[in-house]
């Protein structure tokens, strides 16, 4: 596995190659409190072309900041730069990843070249509306990835329905693919029934959808 | 090489007579203070793209009242540093440092703008901490999205996001643009229009450093106002009802683009029991600028009850 990285604002972030190719590249996106595997992983082993995974801010080999402030939008802005970096490619997202995915392939639709919603941790997020506040602090000394403040964060994300449905809009109505967008995810939280009913979401399993895409 | 004592005099604005660093989770936050540091502390939090400075007018006269009055520029403005992140919730968590760092006891806590929704997340996350609240014109209203059509929407949006990953990916490098005292001053002044060219000046030569090539705001180029994500205004409003230390609520009722366009009767209906509601009329979004002897004497009514 060879390493590169690209920038975000004041964050390196860790792109990991996982499988070389010419074409067609595939962007892996991992859940929360997750990192990029360290070898292709078997569901992503018929892919034609590279295989890529990037690691989010805070985690993984990618740089932890200080004093936390994370949002998904932020690592939708993650996803940007890598995209920036390998060019239009097919995205798998798991759980966290699965939203942040959706929110990547609706805000840049002509770099996303199909989206795959998976399962995974952190797929629900903080619900679909604001819960109580907490205040935490953080002990800095020695703080490995994941960043606890991510885990914290991303864990509370709220992520509202037809805010969700408004990405799935987006992605249907801009992007070139006939079906970009793909729910391979068993579990649906509230935001992923949302996005999964809008008419023209494919509803298939990870290899289906990754076997439509490689071909388009 | 960096100028900074430059600064202008304006009439009643008086600097702090302290400054300290604190320590917010790795981000350094600039905090300054006014009056006697034995007189019981009050906070005050700043709105967006401002400054701990636009409480010169205000926290002097708090100060001559008896209070230890304690402000801070907020992550990525004027002397704190700049963050890799920025969100409300870090905004929240970076004001409780600043509160740790200066008492364990309650105290009055008074939000301008986006400090007034900010503290009112505070109070709410930590009642025990806060002892009276007072929010300037940082009311939040539902506001309904225009009536658009949906392809509307979608080209609308897609603009939105488009512009936004494009900041991000343009800012890594980026330097606010340098310009004279002046043209920083106008610059402003489009967006505070209510504001005299006299007090903008006199910011400019605190939110702004004087560089070799010019004067530039002491704003992280990667912040950027706006934007878009799933919160909605009413969700700082269901916070309001159940706060329980006496509430103040001050509204500009002058409209500004600055401001939230929040109307009394957006809020009326949602204010804490036994709250005070002052709509003034002919002040704009900064009223603690355009009226710092009123304001001030509404927030030491507040603490006095």
């Amino acid at each position: 596995m060879t390493t590169r990285w690209v920038r975000h604002l004041r964050i390196n972030l860790a792109l990991h190659e996982l499988q070389a190719g010419d074409e067609r590249p595939l962007l892996l996106l991992h859940g929360l409190g997750e990192r990029t595997p360290s070898k292709l992983p078997a569901y992503a082993s018929s892919w034609p072309g590279a295989v890529w995974g990037l690691d989010f801010t805070g985690h993984g080999d990618s740089d932890v900041p200080s004093g936390g402030g994370y949002t998904c939008e932020v690592l939708m802005g993650d996803a940007d730069a890598a995209l920036r970096d390998i060019g239009p490619a097919t995205v798998l997202g798991r759980g966290l990843g699965a939203y942040v995915a959706l929110l990547i392939a609706g805000a840049r639709p002509q770099m996303v070249r199909g989206a795959i919603l998976s399962d995974g941790p952190g797929l629900a997020g903080g619900g679909t509306g604001p819960s109580s506040t907490m205040l935490i602090g953080v002990d800095e000394g020695g703080v490995v990835p994941p960043d606890p403040f991510a885990l914290f964060e991303l864990s509370r994300d709220v992520r509202p329905p037809d805010y969700a449905a408004t990405f799935a809009r987006q992605v249907l109505t801009l992007a070139e693919l006939p079906t970009p967008l793909t729910v391979s995810a068993r579990w649906r939280p509230p935001w992923l029934e949302a996005a999964a009913s809008e008419p023209g979401v494919v509803d298939a399993s990870i290899e289906d959808a990754l076997a439509t895409y490689a071909r388009a | 090489m960096t100028v900074t004592d430059e600064v202008l005099t304006y009439p009643g604005a008086r600097r702090p007579d302290r400054r300290r660093r604190v320590d917010a989770h790795g981000v350094g936050i600039a905090a300054y203070e006014w009056g006697d540091l034995d007189a019981p502390p009050i906070l005050l939090c700043h709105g967006g793209m401002d400054f701990a400075a636009t409480f010169d007018l205000l926290a002097p006269l708090l100060a001559d009242a008896g209070w230890r009055v304690v402000a801070w520029d907020q992550r990525g403005h004027g002397d704190s540093d700049y963050a890799a992140l920025y969100s409300w919730d870090a905004d929240v968590r970076d004001a409780l440092a600043v509160l740790d760092s200066t008492t364990r006891a309650p105290v009055p806590v008074v939000g301008h703008s986006k400090g007034g929704g900010l503290m009112m997340q505070l109070a709410e996350a930590m009642p025990h901490r806060v002892s009276h609240l007072a929010n300037l014109d940082g009311l939040p209203s539902k506001r309904l999205p225009p009536d658009i059509a949906n392809h509307e929407r979608t080209r609308l949006l897609a603009k939105d996001l488009e512009d936004w990953l494009d900041h991000r990916l343009r800012s890594t490098e980026a330097q606010r643009r340098p310009g004279t005292v002046d043209e920083l001053a106008e610059r402003r002044a489009r967006m505070n229009p209510r504001l005299s060219r006299d007090w903008l000046r006199y910011i400019v030569t605190i939110g702004a450093r004087h560089d070799d090539d010019g004067w530039r705001w002491k704003l992280d180029p990667s912040m950027r106002f706006g934007g878009f994500g799933p919160w909605r205004p009413e969700w700082s409003l269901m916070r309001l009802p159940g706060l329980s230390m006496p509430f103040l609520g001050v509204l500009g009722l002058e409209y500004e683009e600055m401001g939230w366009g929040t109307k009394p009767e957006d809020v009326v209906g949602y204010l804490p029991l036994g709250a005070r509601f002052v709509p003034l009329e002919g002040t704009g979004h900064f009223v603690h600028i355009e009226q710092p002897e009123v304001v001030a004497n509404l927030i030491l009514e507040l603490v006095a009850a």
